[in-house]
């Protein structure tokens, strides 16, 4: 009886302690882990897809919460004066989450460009979808009537070929983020003005 | 006690190098050692782990009972890797990249779990630091100079840190792609033994 009682207090102080230890540690590293994540995922994606910004649209960044989301935004303004926004969506690939960076013209509706961000893909092979930009070109100028699916799921999206679960995990996220965009365009809108 | 000591700390260093001589280890050290830098960060995060695993579990060792002797050396064996995670993500971020899912998998990476049962759990916190540190250090070597070894055959270039190459092969040299995938690991690590074992026995 003793020892099953020292058994059970042991491994409980032991855990408690660890777990209090790396919730202190997790709060103190977020902001500096989120700035990193801005630095070296989004960041790049964000350039090459609004390469003719006339504003910065990291520092402009803003967060919506609304119907239940929250997203953080990224606000442009193109350089023939139209509006723009980038954001952020998940899909799941073969390998875990795969983020898609999207950037759409709020006064066309139109898609300006997508980019991989995150993502833990096989190099070389589902890695493509961030590395090769054949993939994510075909989105760029579609409209948001779009069904973004692969074409072996009746969508209009080509897959890249060896790589179909990464393009499906692609292709869920530009969908989501056409849900997101037209539930939260009125308020994406009214909070750049 | 100082000449002790100093054994515990060298042995790690060549007569129990851990993936050569224990042959332990072996999934991080086939899978990251695609270049000398992969190499070196794993190795670091790897020591850190060690260090600490070691000195808690020796610490510990006389109040763990010892059913759960295996259950409390995880427990703190993940803590120090999810710190060491945690810390990677913050300050370098695009090691973390490369490395990814390899450093989770240092809770379950023999060596860290061997040197707390072999090691820790029997000998006092300073004796139980050295043999980490030694162990840490010689992983740490042996990761890089196989790192060196698959990046130079594989790529021509040996880079140590931050992506500028010190040294790259001329314009002549065809990168032996072999070697930077992964059966060549398994080769060069293969030949590596061999070496060491020649080397061991004159």
């Amino acid at each position: 009886m003793r020892e099953m009682i020292s058994m059970i207090v042991v491994l409980t102080v032991l855990t408690a302690f660890s777990g209090g230890l790396l919730a202190a540690i997790e709060s103190g590293t977020k902001d500096r882990i989120e700035n990193q994540v801005l630095k070296f995922q989004k960041a790049p994606a964000i350039q090459a897809i609004f390469p003719e910004a006339t504003n910065d649209p990291l520092a402009e960044r803003f967060t919506i919460k609304a119907e239940g989301i929250e997203l953080q935004v990224f606000p442009t303004i193109l350089s023939d004066g139209s509006k723009a926004v980038a954001f952020e969506t998940k899909g799941t690939g073969f390998g875990g989450p795969v983020g898609l960076m999207m950037g759409i013209n709020l006064d066309t509706d139109k898609i300006i460009e997508v980019r991989v961000t995150t993502h833990s893909e096989t190099p070389g092979i589902g890695s493509r979808a961030k590395d090769n930009l054949e993939f994510v070109s075909q989105f760029s100028g579609l409209g948001m009537d779009t069904n973004f699916a692969i074409k072996s799921d009746n969508g209009d999206i080509d897959a890249m070929s060896g790589a179909t679960v990464t393009s499906k995990g692609v292709s869920v996220a530009a969908a989501q983020a056409k849900e997101i965009y037209q539930k939260l365009k009125p308020e994406i809108v009214k909070q750049i003005k | 006690m100082a000449q002790s000591l100093a054994k515990e700390f060298t042995k790690g260093l060549w007569a129990e190098i851990p993936p050569f001589r224990l042959v332990l280890g072996l999934c991080p050290t086939l899978a990251v050692t695609k270049s000398v830098e992969n190499g070196i960060g794993m190795g670091v995060a790897t020591t850190f782990v060690l260090v600490f695993s070691n000195l808690l579990i020796s610490l510990l060792r006389n109040v763990i009972p010892s059913k759960v002797r295996i259950a409390c050396y995880v427990v703190i064996i993940a803590t120090f890797v999810t710190i060491v995670e945690l810390l990677m993500q913050a300050y370098t971020y695009e090691l973390f990249l490369k490395l990814g899912i390899f450093i989770p998998l240092i809770v379950v990476n023999c060596i860290v779990l061997g040197r707390a049962e072999a090691f820790a759990s029997k000998n006092g916190p300073v004796l139980s630091v050295a043999d980490g540190l030694g162990m840490g250090i010689g992983f740490t070597l042996s990761l890089a100079s196989l790192g060196a070894v698959r990046e130079l055959l594989g790529n021509g270039t040996i880079t140590i840190w931050g992506g500028t190459p010190i040294f790259e092969m001329g314009a002549n040299f065809l990168p032996f792609q072999f070697m930077i995938e992964a059966p060549g690991a398994f080769v060069g690590l293969g030949l590596m033994l061999c070496m060491m074992n020649i080397v061991g026995k004159k």
